[in-house]
């Protein structure tokens, strides 16, 4: 994998930090008038995704990251494996839990995910920004109250709970924003 | 790309208030009989600076058909010496500097600078000076004084003038800079680092903070100082976060300054960097004899930011290098 040198920093770019990827959130550029010029940089650790702050002499050069990203469908679980295939190939890759993560409450079958590679093996899954999932689990008794204030918690097939308002029930397909965790409307 | 570059970086209403500031700094010279001057931009000599890169070109036309190499200033120094040295008295400039490799929050390739020049005032007679001009600018507090020694001491707990390369690598680790401390075989460039990433942020808060007698392997081109030949006539400006202002009770011994500029090149050759041939008209100016004085540089865009409250210097000029 190619270096990188302080100048090519910007938002974005893979590399490689204490033996994990990382990709850099932001980049500032700090010199004295009269001295030294570093680079101060605030990265997310793709593993642990972990955010912190590094400083680099500007000038030095670190090591890229070997990280694409790949748009995947979802397929199936098999308790140990979340399998994803690239519909166009029809290869598929499986994913660990802890690549999977707390995104795991937002997969459904055919949803393209996007999969984060490095060396080639998976190391995050992104849902879709918006995912559709039937309910099986709320409060029935409250009907009637249309207004939405407050809503109620609704369990969701794959375990997500979501607060929902007061007028959906049990059975329905509901539409969920997977970035903020928050009900967006029901799907007939 | 959804911005429109055609369009200022700044808003007209900001370069409304810049314009007032460059006025009233005018009006501040005007008033105290420091004369306006102008100096090239486009220099036949650049600096040794180990830590400026110049920007350079060429002129091609009558009497230099071959071209004549020409750099672009990184601060009108050399140039107002030569005239101080040649009699101009108190003067001031305001004027494009331009330093290549700089671009970010706080730094534009070209930016305008604010220089001036005191004969028979020693460094701390300038700071009370520049402490004037800033209450005027910015209605700011009164400035307060540290040393760089105390401020190493106050923040840090360690004595910047008497430590080692291994005590300072160890000090920069603990602070979380090990990488950059593995590999550094030179005091400076770490006592650079902690001073901008861990004592800036702490000085300069609710007022101005000048920093003094730097030491002696950072004088650039002022005096060592008489009596403690550690630290040398150099300060610095500091308010909120910024670094405005570097000055100097000025070096004028010819030959010392030539020496720096030989070991600046020295330094620059261990640094794998290019010599820089020595400005021999400014060395020259010297030897004819420069005035007693004090001299400081004033980062004017970030004057204007501190004034108006903007986080970037790209909101504060016109067109900044993206859109230039």
């Amino acid at each position: 994998m190619a270096n990188y040198s302080t100048n090519e920093f910007k938002g974005g770019l893979k590399i490689m930090i204490d033996g994990e990827p990382c990709t850099i959130l932001e980049n500032e550029m700090v010199k004295p008038g009269k001295g030294q010029a570093f680079n101060r940089v605030k990265i997310r650790k793709l593993i642990s995704g972990k955010v912190l702050e590094k400083t680099f002499k500007s000038g030095d050069s670190v090591e890229g990251a070997d990280v694409m990203e790949t748009d995947l469908a979802y397929l199936y679980a098999d308790g140990e494996f979340w399998h994803f295939m690239n519909n166009d190939t029809f290869e598929q890759i499986a994913a660990d839990e802890k690549a999977v993560g707390d995104n795991v409450k937002w997969l459904v079958e055919n949803d393209v995910c996007t999969i984060t590679l490095w060396n080639g093996n998976p190391i995050a899954v992104a849902p879709p920004n918006f995912v559709e999932l039937e309910i099986t689990d709320t409060d029935p008794g409250l009907k009637g109250d249309t207004a939405g204030t407050g809503g109620k918690p609704a369990t969701l097939t794959t375990g997500a709970v979501v607060r929902v308002p007061l007028f959906v029930q049990i059975g329905e397909v509901i539409k969920v924003d997977t970035r903020t965790g928050e009900y967006v409307s029901r799907v007939k | 790309m959804n911005e429109a570059l055609w369009a200022p970086s700044a808003q007209i209403e900001t370069l409304k208030q810049r314009a007032s500031v460059l006025a009233s700094i005018r009006a501040f010279f005007a008033a105290r009989e420091v004369m306006e001057v102008e100096t090239p931009c486009l220099s036949q000599a650049s600096v040794t600076d180990v830590h400026l890169a110049t920007f350079a070109t060429e002129f091609i036309g009558p009497s230099y058909a071959k071209g004549l190499p020409l750099y672009l200033q990184t601060s009108p120094e050399f140039a107002m010496k030569r005239l101080l040295a040649a009699g101009s008295g108190a003067i001031f400039q305001i004027g494009k500097a331009f330093r290549n490799e700089e671009s970010g929050r706080q730094h534009n390739p070209e930016f305008t600078m604010l220089e001036w020049y005191r004969p028979e005032f020693d460094e701390f007679a300038l700071m009370d000076e520049i402490d004037c001009l800033m209450q005027e600018v910015l209605s700011c507090e009164q400035a307060v004084r540290i040393s760089y020694q105390e401020a190493f001491k106050t923040y840090l707990g360690v004595d910047p003038l008497d430590i080692e390369l291994d005590e300072l690598k160890s000090l920069c680790a603990k602070y979380g800079y090990e990488e950059i401390a593995a590999t550094e075989q030179f005091i400076d460039p770490l006592l650079q680092l902690l001073f901008c990433m861990e004592i800036e942020p702490q000085i300069g808060v609710d007022a101005p903070c000048f920093v003094y007698h730097f030491p002696a392997s950072q004088a650039a081109l002022a005096q060592l100082n008489d009596a403690d030949p550690r630290v040398a006539g150099r300060f610095e400006l500091y308010y909120q976060g910024m670094e405005l202002a570097n000055g100097f009770n000025e070096l004028t011994d010819a030959i010392e300054q030539s020496k720096r500029f030989d070991e600046d090149n020295d330094m620059r050759t261990k640094m794998s960097l290019p010599e820089v041939e020595k400005d021999q008209r400014f060395l020259a100016a010297l030897e004819s004899g420069l005035p007693a004085c004090a001299g400081v540089a004033l980062g004017i865009d970030r004057l204007v930011m501190l004034a108006t409250g903007k986080s970037s210097i790209k909101e504060v000029i016109a067109f900044d290098v993206e859109r230039a």
